[in-house]
């Protein structure tokens, strides 16, 4: 649906929201909606991403299809959460990737073990990649240290760098005329903590609507990947220190910091992923669409490769394998970093200003003040 | 083989202890507590699977007597509140003993509710008003019936979609079986007892046309397509003993607009007291500041359907746009009342002048949306007694009426056991009834906010308890 088409399709659906009220409990969305009398394309960008996906609205709705109101909001905000995602991730012509998010993420990641494999192949003889190497700096005698940390560092800036921009502007667009800042510290704490608990996806406390209605899995493994993220990235922040401050280097033992907490996001992430893979596969679909499921797809399998390479790299390390899976975790990293701002992985951005706009609209709402 | 089918049926797969004739709240309630009692069951929902659950899909809270505070609202509303409430709007016409009994039940009901997996919310904005005597269920209620599906389904309550009931096979003082037809065929179910709760018969229009004529046909009707009433037919045809005036219905005024069926709350027009209602011949007709509109607002579908062709318009100014709930549809809007009238398909001089005449009347006084405020007219017939502004800000608006039916009042008697009564006046052995179909035995007119729920409730637990006792005896 074209950005006008979808912005007139949401005005009619959130009509019949608007003279309803029933999903109030729901979620924030609602709440949101009732401000709002007539809806501009800036609230559907704010709605559709304020929106958690828990679906019970589209399960407790009369008028679904077959109803000739045909309101099916969850649908509705899947398709308007892919035009944000396309909208806001420049340049445009890497956006490109959101349009086939599977093939891209394949393709992305096979050229890049490709590529790892054969400068490897290429410096050291193809054995190399079988050969067990031992010892502090062991990762590095097969990939020099440079060789990682440059283009993993310019793959993150550039991956920082286009987020901010995508945050900025979309924080922009959704901002209403009536307010000249909406991130105040009370309104960005009060979001932190409903992004932090998954709030709504609690479905006002039923839970989602995913391979039954009040399911608590889409909840409980969405924060398995995503606390498997922050334990991750905890492992990489604490083996930079002990290589560049303390002097050590990797491979660490099985009881440092940064294995112990690399080893649970790993597993969290792996336990995570698989388990949003399934509920995808096994939910109604009617509630989604077919875009915004191949961007989930997309997304997790990568997640759930970094995961289990990862994992499979620490279990093997000392062996001849070793090699090749290094090149492997590695090249599906890279994967993951490239397509990282034209994904899914995107949407935290867009979900924690819509939360923090909420936030802000809520407060002004019960203090009284215009707005 | 052939003896036995001769003396006795072989029973069949789909026998059962309880066939439940219906798939809303009543039928609900009834086909859990009967399962729960130990009794197989067998539900028969006429709808499809996707519109399961008739009217009690477009209901969203529950009526319910408490001391205090409890997990699903936020006062007290004591028994003896709740009789006066009920006894003032049906003017005392009730069952005083089951009256008694639905209020006293009732009490139970939100523990009962929250057993069987239900959620509750605090009020819905718009409705604080009713936060102290109802409680509303999250979601509101095709969340309320697919939680009771899934929870029947869990306990082992056979469901048939599809099945449409035509008829019940009597037997000595009781039924012994339910014919239904599903997909053009017709199947048999034999079983120990029935309970009847399929609702009222306000789809069926040529029914309605019984008793209203041809106003029927401009009828809209708010509820489910599938409350044809032939379960309710079925039991007169059986000899069961009417209650209720047929004509009775509550009515409220929709959009012109809506569909023929199951628009459900999003059509109606809540504009009537901020500003006025016309006629075809563009003539007021009744007070539109009577009383809060929550009190008033479902006494305007049968004022509407008085009207010739059944129809009325809402108008408002600008001054009074915004200041309600709207409605699914937009108002119709122009620069001057003719040009409105126009739109509408009115006279434009005749509106014209019932605004003028209108608004020469309006008193000065302060406008408060909520309370009986001081703004009302002066001389005019009929009066508007509060609320009234003038309609002089431009752009004017219009919402085109019909009466939107919401359920009808007949069903059939019933005791205290839930147990259909017969012409006779006693109650049939093992034929039971709850919810909209026996209603009227307590609400007989008027309207309370989420009653209908506690009566379908509180008599579908009845109704369910008592079937299975009855097989189990």
């Amino acid at each position: 649906m074209s950005e006008p088409d979808l912005t007139a399709e949401a005005g009619r659906q959130f009509a019949v929201c608007n003279a309803c009220r029933f999903c109030e409990g729901f979620c924030a969305v609602f709440g949101a909606v009732e401000l709002r009398t007539a809806i501009g394309a800036g609230d559907v960008a704010y709605l559709a991403n304020l929106c958690h996906d828990c679906r019970m609205c589209y399960d407790a709705c009369m008028f679904v299809p077959p109803h000739a109101f045909a309101v099916n909001v969850p649908a509705l905000l899947a398709d308007a959460r892919v035009q944000t995602y396309e909208r806001y991730s420049r340049p445009s012509l890497f956006a490109h990737m959101f349009r086939s998010p599977g093939r891209a993420a394949a393709l992305l990641t096979l050229a890049a073990i490709v590529a790892i494999a054969s400068a490897v192949s290429a410096s050291d003889g193809a054995q190399a990649l079988w050969t067990p190497i031992h010892g502090p700096g062991a990762f590095y005698r097969l990939i020099p240290y440079l060789a990682m940390v440059i283009p993993a560092l310019v793959l993150g800036v550039f991956a920082v760098a286009v987020l901010a921009g995508a945050a900025r502007t979309y924080a922009r667009d959704v901002r209403s005329s009536s307010e000249d800042r909406f991130a105040s510290w009370p309104s960005i704490r009060t979001a932190l903590r409903e992004a932090l608990t998954l709030v709504y996806l609690k479905g006002g406390g039923e839970g989602c609507y995913d391979v039954r209605r009040g399911s608590p899995w889409r909840r409980t493994f969405h924060g398995f990947v995503f606390w498997g993220v922050v334990a991750d990235l905890g492992s990489t922040i604490s083996a930079a220190i002990a290589q560049d401050v303390l002097g050590v280097l990797p491979p660490y033992p099985l009881w440092s910091i940064p294995v112990v907490l690399g080893t649970l996001g790993g597993i969290g992430i792996a336990v995570g992923a698989a388990g949003l893979l399934v509920l995808k596969s096994l939910s109604d679909d009617k509630p989604t669409s077919s875009r915004m499921l191949a961007m989930d797809y997309a997304f997790l399998a990568l997640l759930e490769a970094v995961a289990l390479s990862g994992l499979a790299l620490l279990a093997f390390r000392s062996t001849a394998a070793m090699g090749a899976l290094l090149a492997v975790h590695l090249g599906v990293l890279a994967g993951l970093f490239i397509t990282a701002p034209y994904g899914k992985f995107v949407h935290f951005i867009y979900r924690s200003i819509a939360l923090v706009k909420n936030a802000s609209e809520q407060r002004r709402l019960r203090d009284g003040a215009p707005g | 083989m052939l003896l036995a089918s001769a003396a006795e049926p072989a029973p069949r797969a789909d026998d059962v202890d309880v066939a439940v004739c219906g798939g809303g709240n009543a039928a609900l309630c009834a086909a859990i507590a009967a399962r729960r009692a130990g009794a197989s069951v067998l539900l028969l929902e006429r709808a499809p699977a996707a519109m399961r659950g008739g009217n009690t899909r477009h209901t969203r809270d529950i009526r319910f007597a408490h001391d205090g505070p409890n997990a699903a609202a936020t006062g007290a509303y004591p028994e003896a509140e709740f009789l006066d409430d009920l006894l003032r709007v049906t003017g005392g016409e009730t069952n005083r003993a089951l009256a008694d009994l639905t209020i006293r039940e009732s009490a139970s009901l939100t523990d009962w509710m929250s057993e069987q997996g239900v959620r509750w919310q605090r009020a819905l904005k718009g409705t604080l008003h009713l936060s102290s005597t109802n409680g509303f269920f999250l979601g509101g209620g095709k969340n309320l019936v697919n939680t009771y599906y899934d929870t029947a389904e869990r306990l082992g309550v056979r469901v048939a979609y599809d099945a449409s009931v035509v008829g019940l096979a009597r037997r000595g003082g009781g039924v012994d079986a339910v014919a239904y037809e599903r997909a053009g065929e017709r199947h048999e179910v034999r079983c120990g007892a029935v309970v009847v709760a399929a609702g009222g018969f306000e789809a069926d229009v040529d029914w309605l046309r019984e008793y209203w004529g041809d106003t029927a046909a401009h009828f809209r009707i708010r509820g489910t397509p599938y409350n044809t009433g032939r379960a309710l037919r079925a039991m007169y045809d059986m000899g069961a003993r009417p209650i209720g005036d047929p004509r009775g219905l509550h009515c409220v005024a929709v959009d012109a607009r809506a569909p023929a069926f199951d628009g459900g709350i999003v059509t109606r027009i809540d504009a009537i007291p901020f500003g006025i209602a016309v006629n075809a011949d563009a003539l007021r007709f009744y007070d539109e500041g009577e009383d809060l509109w929550p009190k008033r607002y479902a006494v305007w579908g049968k004022l509407v359907a008085a009207q010739r062709d059944a129809t009325a318009y809402a108008i408002f100014d600008s001054q009074a746009a915004g200041g309600f709930i709207p409605s699914l549809f937009r108002p119709l809007q122009a620069a001057t009342i003719e040009e409105l009238a126009a739109a509408v398909h009115l006279d434009g001089a005749a509106l014209a002048r019932t605004v003028a005449e209108y608004n020469a009347a309006v008193e000065p006084g302060t406008f408060r949306a909520g309370v009986l405020d001081d703004c009302r007219t002066a001389g005019l017939v009929p009066p508007k007694s509060h609320w009234a502004r003038r309609i002089e800000l431009p752009p004017y608006f219009a919402y085109p009426l019909k009466p939107g039916v919401t359920f009808t009042y007949l069903g059939v008697e019933v005791d205290a056991e839930a147990r259909v009564i017969d012409g006779d006046g006693r109650p049939f052995d093992n034929l039971f009834a709850a919810g909209e179909c026996m209603a009227g035995n307590i609400l007989s007119r008027g309207y309370l906010a989420g009653f209908g729920l506690t009566i379908g409730s509180v008599f579908g637990r009845i109704a369910g308890a008592s079937a299975a006792a009855r097989v189990r005896a």
